[in-house]
Protein backbone atom coordinates (compact mmCIF):
# COMPACT_ATOMS: atom_id res chain seq x y z
CA UNK A 1 0.00 0.00 0.00
CA UNK A 2 2.57 2.30 0.68
CA UNK A 3 4.89 1.45 -2.83
CA UNK A 4 1.57 2.31 -4.59
CA UNK A 5 1.47 5.97 -2.68
CA UNK A 6 4.84 6.84 -3.57
CA UNK A 7 4.27 5.84 -7.16
CA UNK A 8 0.84 8.03 -7.56
CA UNK A 9 2.78 10.79 -5.78
CA UNK A 10 6.20 10.71 -8.27
CA UNK A 11 3.37 10.56 -11.18
CA UNK A 12 1.64 13.25 -10.39
CA UNK A 13 4.90 15.08 -9.79
CA UNK A 14 5.74 14.69 -13.13
CA UNK A 15 2.71 15.67 -14.81
CA UNK A 16 2.28 18.35 -12.79
CA UNK A 17 5.69 19.71 -13.61
CA UNK A 18 5.13 18.97 -17.35
CA UNK A 19 1.76 21.18 -17.04
CA UNK A 20 4.01 24.00 -15.62
CA UNK A 21 6.51 23.27 -18.15
CA UNK A 22 3.69 24.21 -20.97
CA UNK A 23 2.46 26.93 -19.01
CA UNK A 24 5.60 28.58 -19.36
CA UNK A 25 5.86 28.46 -22.84
CA UNK A 26 4.04 32.20 -23.10
CA UNK A 27 2.27 31.55 -25.93
CA UNK A 28 1.65 35.05 -26.82
CA UNK A 29 5.10 35.54 -27.56
CA UNK A 30 5.47 31.97 -30.17
CA UNK A 31 2.93 33.29 -31.61
CA UNK A 32 4.06 37.14 -32.43
CA UNK A 33 7.25 35.38 -33.64
CA UNK A 34 5.58 33.53 -36.45
CA UNK A 35 3.29 36.35 -37.10
CA UNK A 36 7.03 38.42 -37.64
CA UNK A 37 8.15 35.52 -40.10
CA UNK A 38 4.84 35.52 -41.70
CA UNK A 39 4.96 39.33 -42.18
CA UNK A 40 8.77 39.17 -43.42
CA UNK A 41 8.07 36.96 -46.05
CA UNK A 42 4.52 38.45 -47.48
CA UNK A 43 6.51 41.94 -47.54
CA UNK A 44 9.43 40.55 -49.48
CA UNK A 45 6.49 39.07 -51.86
CA UNK A 46 4.39 41.99 -52.44
CA UNK A 47 7.61 44.20 -53.00
CA UNK A 48 8.01 41.99 -55.68
CA UNK A 49 4.90 41.88 -56.96
CA UNK A 50 4.49 45.76 -56.72
CA UNK A 51 7.33 46.02 -58.68
CA UNK A 52 6.35 43.71 -61.65
CA UNK A 53 3.26 46.30 -62.20
CA UNK A 54 4.69 49.05 -61.79
CA UNK A 55 7.69 48.23 -63.70
CA UNK A 56 5.58 46.48 -66.49
CA UNK A 57 7.47 43.48 -66.87
CA UNK A 58 8.02 40.43 -65.40
CA UNK A 59 11.16 40.14 -64.24
CA UNK A 60 11.65 44.05 -63.09
CA UNK A 61 15.56 43.51 -61.37
CA UNK A 62 18.21 41.10 -62.92
CA UNK A 63 21.14 40.12 -62.45
CA UNK A 64 24.34 40.39 -64.99
CA UNK A 65 26.17 36.98 -65.07
CA UNK A 66 28.28 37.67 -67.97
CA UNK A 67 30.59 39.88 -69.50
CA UNK A 68 28.96 39.98 -72.97
CA UNK A 69 27.92 44.13 -72.75
CA UNK A 70 31.34 45.53 -70.99
CA UNK A 71 33.01 47.59 -69.80
CA UNK A 72 29.01 49.13 -69.48
CA UNK A 73 28.10 46.12 -67.58
CA UNK A 74 30.15 43.95 -65.74
CA UNK A 75 29.39 40.73 -63.91
CA UNK A 76 28.02 41.32 -60.61
CA UNK A 77 25.65 44.03 -61.65
CA UNK A 78 22.13 44.65 -61.13
CA UNK A 79 19.87 46.13 -63.81
CA UNK A 80 16.42 47.71 -63.50
CA UNK A 81 14.18 47.10 -66.40
CA UNK A 82 11.14 48.56 -67.59
CA UNK A 83 8.89 47.82 -70.11
CA UNK A 84 5.42 49.76 -72.03
CA UNK A 85 4.09 50.02 -75.37
CA UNK A 86 6.58 52.39 -76.55
CA UNK A 87 8.33 50.92 -79.53
CA UNK A 88 11.55 48.88 -79.59
CA UNK A 89 14.18 51.21 -81.61
CA UNK A 90 17.85 50.85 -82.39
CA UNK A 91 20.36 51.26 -79.22
CA UNK A 92 18.31 50.41 -76.30
CA UNK A 93 19.30 47.61 -74.20
CA UNK A 94 16.76 45.41 -73.95
CA UNK A 95 16.20 41.74 -71.87
CA UNK A 96 15.12 39.10 -74.18
CA UNK A 97 13.88 35.45 -73.91
CA UNK A 98 15.20 32.95 -76.33
CA UNK A 99 12.90 29.86 -77.10
CA UNK A 100 14.99 26.82 -75.12
CA UNK A 101 16.98 29.23 -73.17
CA UNK A 102 15.84 29.18 -68.91
CA UNK A 103 17.94 32.75 -68.57
CA UNK A 104 16.96 35.73 -70.20
CA UNK A 105 19.69 37.66 -71.93
CA UNK A 106 20.46 41.63 -71.61
CA UNK A 107 21.92 42.79 -74.90
CA UNK A 108 21.60 46.35 -76.94
CA UNK A 109 19.62 46.59 -80.53
CA UNK A 110 21.39 47.09 -83.49
CA UNK A 111 18.47 46.76 -85.68
CA UNK A 112 15.36 47.67 -86.33
CA UNK A 113 12.79 46.73 -89.06
CA UNK A 114 9.00 47.44 -88.26
CA UNK A 115 6.20 46.62 -90.54
CA UNK A 116 3.12 48.52 -91.45
CA UNK A 117 0.22 45.94 -91.67
CA UNK A 118 0.96 44.36 -88.08
CA UNK A 119 2.79 46.63 -86.46
CA UNK A 120 5.05 43.87 -85.52
CA UNK A 121 8.72 44.72 -85.35
CA UNK A 122 11.91 42.19 -86.73
CA UNK A 123 15.21 43.32 -83.85
CA UNK A 124 18.73 42.12 -84.06
CA UNK A 125 20.47 42.00 -81.01
CA UNK A 126 24.27 41.88 -80.18
CA UNK A 127 26.14 42.21 -76.76
CA UNK A 128 28.73 45.57 -76.83
CA UNK A 129 31.58 43.10 -76.29
CA UNK A 130 30.74 40.84 -78.22
CA UNK A 131 32.34 40.34 -81.96
CA UNK A 132 29.64 39.30 -83.40
CA UNK A 133 25.53 39.45 -83.85
CA UNK A 134 23.11 37.37 -81.81
CA UNK A 135 21.89 35.57 -84.68
CA UNK A 136 23.97 32.48 -83.10
CA UNK A 137 22.27 32.77 -79.82
CA UNK A 138 18.71 32.66 -81.02
CA UNK A 139 16.58 29.66 -81.54
CA UNK A 140 17.93 27.38 -84.37
CA UNK A 141 16.86 28.76 -87.74
CA UNK A 142 15.69 31.91 -85.98
CA UNK A 143 17.22 35.59 -87.62
CA UNK A 144 15.17 38.13 -85.48
CA UNK A 145 13.56 38.56 -82.34
CA UNK A 146 10.12 39.56 -82.15
CA UNK A 147 7.94 41.94 -79.54
CA UNK A 148 6.76 38.82 -77.61
CA UNK A 149 10.52 37.64 -76.53
CA UNK A 150 11.06 40.84 -75.29
CA UNK A 151 10.73 41.63 -71.24
CA UNK A 152 11.72 44.38 -70.75
CA UNK A 153 14.56 47.52 -71.03
CA UNK A 154 17.31 48.40 -69.05
CA UNK A 155 16.94 51.94 -67.47
CA UNK A 156 19.37 51.90 -64.78
CA UNK A 157 21.35 49.60 -62.69
CA UNK A 158 23.48 49.39 -59.75
CA UNK A 159 27.23 48.39 -59.41
CA UNK A 160 28.04 44.64 -57.59
CA UNK A 161 25.37 44.29 -56.02
CA UNK A 162 24.07 41.46 -57.56
CA UNK A 163 27.64 39.38 -56.26
CA UNK A 164 25.11 38.18 -53.52
CA UNK A 165 22.73 36.55 -56.01
CA UNK A 166 25.68 34.89 -57.84
CA UNK A 167 27.12 33.77 -54.83
CA UNK A 168 24.70 31.92 -53.15
CA UNK A 169 23.63 30.43 -57.33
CA UNK A 170 27.15 29.21 -57.50
CA UNK A 171 26.95 27.99 -53.76
CA UNK A 172 24.09 26.81 -52.48
CA UNK A 173 25.35 25.28 -49.33
CA UNK A 174 25.80 29.20 -48.43
CA UNK A 175 22.82 29.89 -49.53
CA UNK A 176 20.91 27.47 -46.79
CA UNK A 177 23.29 28.50 -44.45
CA UNK A 178 22.79 31.86 -45.01
CA UNK A 179 18.73 31.30 -44.92
CA UNK A 180 19.09 29.55 -41.99
CA UNK A 181 21.30 31.72 -39.92
CA UNK A 182 18.36 34.70 -40.56
CA UNK A 183 15.41 32.39 -39.55
CA UNK A 184 16.90 31.31 -36.26
CA UNK A 185 17.97 35.13 -35.87
CA UNK A 186 14.10 36.09 -36.56
CA UNK A 187 12.86 33.15 -34.02
CA UNK A 188 15.13 34.18 -31.21
CA UNK A 189 15.03 37.76 -30.95
CA UNK A 190 13.58 38.84 -27.81
CA UNK A 191 12.84 42.28 -29.15
CA UNK B 1 20.03 47.05 -26.05
CA UNK B 2 23.49 47.37 -25.62
CA UNK B 3 25.09 44.34 -26.95
CA UNK B 4 27.53 44.01 -29.71
CA UNK B 5 25.32 42.26 -32.26
CA UNK B 6 22.67 45.22 -31.36
CA UNK B 7 25.79 47.74 -32.43
CA UNK B 8 26.89 46.05 -35.61
CA UNK B 9 23.76 45.82 -36.85
CA UNK B 10 23.00 49.75 -35.98
CA UNK B 11 26.27 50.05 -37.97
CA UNK B 12 26.11 48.28 -41.15
CA UNK B 13 22.45 49.44 -41.34
CA UNK B 14 23.61 52.99 -41.06
CA UNK B 15 26.42 52.32 -43.33
CA UNK B 16 24.15 50.77 -46.53
CA UNK B 17 21.79 53.62 -45.88
CA UNK B 18 24.31 56.16 -46.57
CA UNK B 19 25.54 54.41 -49.80
CA UNK B 20 22.59 54.22 -51.36
CA UNK B 21 21.77 57.90 -50.64
CA UNK B 22 24.78 58.56 -52.11
CA UNK B 23 24.03 56.67 -55.08
CA UNK B 24 20.78 58.35 -55.32
CA UNK B 25 22.37 61.49 -55.22
CA UNK B 26 25.03 60.64 -57.69
CA UNK B 27 22.35 59.74 -60.24
CA UNK B 28 20.43 62.35 -59.77
CA UNK B 29 23.12 64.79 -59.99
CA UNK B 30 22.77 63.51 -63.31
CA UNK B 31 19.74 65.46 -64.07
CA UNK B 32 21.71 68.67 -63.53
CA UNK B 33 23.77 68.22 -66.52
CA UNK B 34 22.70 69.91 -69.87
CA UNK B 35 24.74 68.36 -72.60
CA UNK B 36 24.80 70.00 -75.67
CA UNK B 37 27.00 68.02 -78.42
CA UNK B 38 27.88 71.11 -80.09
CA UNK B 39 31.51 73.26 -79.29
CA UNK B 40 29.80 76.55 -78.19
CA UNK B 41 32.56 78.98 -79.94
CA UNK B 42 34.88 80.60 -77.52
CA UNK B 43 34.89 84.43 -77.66
CA UNK B 44 38.26 85.58 -77.78
CA UNK B 45 38.73 88.90 -75.72
CA UNK B 46 42.57 88.49 -77.25
CA UNK B 47 43.40 89.39 -80.62
CA UNK B 48 46.39 87.80 -80.42
CA UNK B 49 46.96 85.29 -83.30
CA UNK B 50 47.68 81.78 -81.37
CA UNK B 51 43.95 82.07 -79.72
CA UNK B 52 42.21 83.18 -83.27
CA UNK B 53 44.21 80.41 -85.04
CA UNK B 54 42.67 78.46 -81.88
CA UNK B 55 39.51 79.47 -81.92
CA UNK B 56 39.03 79.03 -85.97
CA UNK B 57 40.27 75.14 -85.97
CA UNK B 58 37.77 74.60 -83.10
CA UNK B 59 35.03 76.11 -84.90
CA UNK B 60 35.73 74.75 -88.17
CA UNK B 61 36.99 71.37 -86.94
CA UNK B 62 34.82 70.06 -84.32
CA UNK B 63 31.68 72.36 -84.25
CA UNK B 64 28.96 70.11 -84.90
CA UNK B 65 28.20 65.99 -84.98
CA UNK B 66 29.19 65.59 -88.92
CA UNK B 67 29.05 62.64 -90.94
CA UNK B 68 30.09 62.52 -94.70
CA UNK B 69 30.08 59.38 -96.92
CA UNK B 70 32.80 59.07 -98.93
CA UNK B 71 32.66 56.32 -100.80
CA UNK B 72 30.15 53.53 -101.69
CA UNK B 73 32.21 50.54 -101.76
CA UNK B 74 29.67 48.50 -103.16
CA UNK B 75 26.10 47.72 -103.49
CA UNK B 76 24.70 44.64 -104.76
CA UNK B 77 21.74 42.12 -104.54
CA UNK B 78 22.17 39.03 -102.24
CA UNK B 79 21.39 35.71 -103.67
CA UNK B 80 18.16 35.71 -101.64
CA UNK B 81 17.41 38.72 -103.05
CA UNK B 82 17.96 41.67 -99.99
CA UNK B 83 19.88 44.51 -100.85
CA UNK B 84 23.29 45.42 -99.38
CA UNK B 85 25.66 48.03 -99.46
CA UNK B 86 29.07 48.81 -97.97
CA UNK B 87 30.30 52.49 -97.67
CA UNK B 88 33.37 54.69 -96.42
CA UNK B 89 32.13 57.33 -93.85
CA UNK B 90 34.21 60.04 -92.03
CA UNK B 91 32.37 60.91 -88.71
CA UNK B 92 33.07 63.75 -86.55
CA UNK B 93 31.89 64.89 -83.71
CA UNK B 94 32.73 66.61 -79.76
CA UNK B 95 30.23 64.64 -77.49
CA UNK B 96 32.87 66.11 -74.32
CA UNK B 97 29.44 67.70 -72.67
CA UNK B 98 27.76 64.37 -72.24
CA UNK B 99 29.92 63.91 -69.38
CA UNK B 100 29.75 63.95 -65.53
CA UNK B 101 31.58 63.04 -62.84
CA UNK B 102 29.18 60.13 -62.52
CA UNK B 103 29.41 59.00 -66.32
CA UNK B 104 31.25 55.54 -66.62
CA UNK B 105 30.92 55.75 -70.90
CA UNK B 106 28.99 56.94 -73.25
CA UNK B 107 28.19 54.36 -75.75
CA UNK B 108 27.62 56.35 -79.21
CA UNK B 109 26.82 54.56 -82.45
CA UNK B 110 25.38 56.16 -85.88
CA UNK B 111 22.36 54.06 -87.61
CA UNK B 112 20.62 54.74 -91.08
CA UNK B 113 17.02 54.99 -90.60
CA UNK B 114 14.77 54.76 -94.22
CA UNK B 115 11.01 53.81 -94.94
CA UNK B 116 9.96 51.16 -97.50
CA UNK B 117 6.49 50.59 -98.82
CA UNK B 118 5.74 48.00 -96.58
CA UNK B 119 8.26 48.62 -93.70
CA UNK B 120 7.95 52.17 -92.46
CA UNK B 121 10.50 52.21 -90.21
CA UNK B 122 13.84 50.24 -90.65
CA UNK B 123 17.00 51.45 -88.16
CA UNK B 124 20.22 49.78 -88.90
CA UNK B 125 23.39 50.55 -86.86
CA UNK B 126 26.21 50.95 -89.14
CA UNK B 127 28.80 51.93 -86.78
CA UNK B 128 29.49 52.19 -82.88
CA UNK B 129 32.26 53.07 -80.48
CA UNK B 130 32.51 53.40 -76.89
CA UNK B 131 33.70 56.34 -75.72
CA UNK B 132 35.48 55.73 -72.00
CA UNK B 133 36.40 59.56 -70.86
CA UNK B 134 35.82 62.90 -71.84
CA UNK B 135 39.02 62.88 -73.69
CA UNK B 136 38.86 60.41 -75.63
CA UNK B 137 34.88 62.45 -76.42
CA UNK B 138 35.58 64.50 -79.24
CA UNK B 139 36.87 62.24 -82.17
CA UNK B 140 37.05 62.20 -85.79
CA UNK B 141 37.31 58.96 -88.02
CA UNK B 142 37.39 57.27 -91.54
CA UNK B 143 35.40 53.90 -91.41
CA UNK B 144 33.52 51.34 -93.43
CA UNK B 145 30.47 50.25 -92.02
CA UNK B 146 31.23 48.19 -88.95
CA UNK B 147 27.60 45.89 -88.93
CA UNK B 148 26.11 45.04 -92.60
CA UNK B 149 23.68 47.64 -94.39
CA UNK B 150 21.33 45.02 -95.54
CA UNK B 151 17.65 45.52 -96.42
CA UNK B 152 14.82 43.41 -95.78
CA UNK B 153 13.79 43.51 -99.08
CA UNK B 154 15.11 44.96 -102.39
CA UNK B 155 14.00 49.07 -101.57
CA UNK B 156 17.57 50.34 -101.26
CA UNK B 157 18.32 51.85 -104.88
CA UNK B 158 17.77 55.22 -105.09
CA UNK B 159 17.04 55.54 -101.42
CA UNK B 160 17.49 58.42 -99.40
CA UNK B 161 17.78 57.85 -95.82
CA UNK B 162 18.84 59.52 -92.74
CA UNK B 163 21.74 59.15 -90.86
CA UNK B 164 21.26 59.52 -87.13
CA UNK B 165 24.16 59.36 -84.11
CA UNK B 166 22.73 58.50 -81.16
CA UNK B 167 24.95 58.30 -77.89
CA UNK B 168 23.54 56.55 -74.61
CA UNK B 169 25.29 57.34 -71.14
CA UNK B 170 25.96 55.12 -68.87
CA UNK B 171 27.13 56.62 -65.33
CA UNK B 172 28.76 54.59 -62.58
CA UNK B 173 25.23 54.27 -60.88
CA UNK B 174 22.08 54.64 -61.37
CA UNK B 175 19.82 56.17 -64.55
CA UNK B 176 20.75 55.59 -68.05
CA UNK B 177 20.51 58.56 -70.51
CA UNK B 178 20.00 58.80 -74.00
CA UNK B 179 19.64 60.54 -76.93
CA UNK B 180 20.28 61.43 -80.82
CA UNK B 181 20.85 63.85 -83.64
CA UNK B 182 19.05 63.07 -86.76
CA UNK B 183 21.31 64.27 -90.17
CA UNK B 184 18.72 64.47 -93.49
CA UNK B 185 19.70 64.00 -96.59
CA UNK B 186 22.02 60.85 -97.65
CA UNK B 187 20.73 59.09 -100.91
CA UNK B 188 22.08 55.69 -101.97
CA UNK B 189 23.13 55.44 -105.88
CA UNK B 190 20.20 54.54 -108.08
CA UNK B 191 21.91 51.58 -109.95
CA UNK B 192 24.33 48.30 -108.21
CA UNK B 193 27.58 48.33 -108.61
Amino acid sequence: MGDRKEAIAITMGWIGESVDSIKSLQIRQVLTQAVSLGMIVTSALIIWKALMCITGSESPVVVVLSGSMEPGFKRGDILFLHMSKDPIRAGEIVVFNVDGREIPIVHRVIKVHEREDTGEVDVLTKGDNNYGDDRLLYAHGQLWLQRHHIMGRAVGFLPYVGWVTIIMTEKPIIKYILIGALGLLVITSKD
Amino acid sequence: MHSYGYRVNALLTFAITILAVMSAMASLSDNLNSPTPFVHAQVSLSLSLRSVIHSFLNLTSFNRVSVQVTNINWFQKQPNGDDEVSMTMNISANLQSLFTWNTKQVFVFLAAEYETPKKPLNQISLWDGIIPSKDHAKFWIHTSNKYRFIDQGSNLRGKEFNLTMHWHVMPKTGKMFADKIVMPGYKLPEEYR
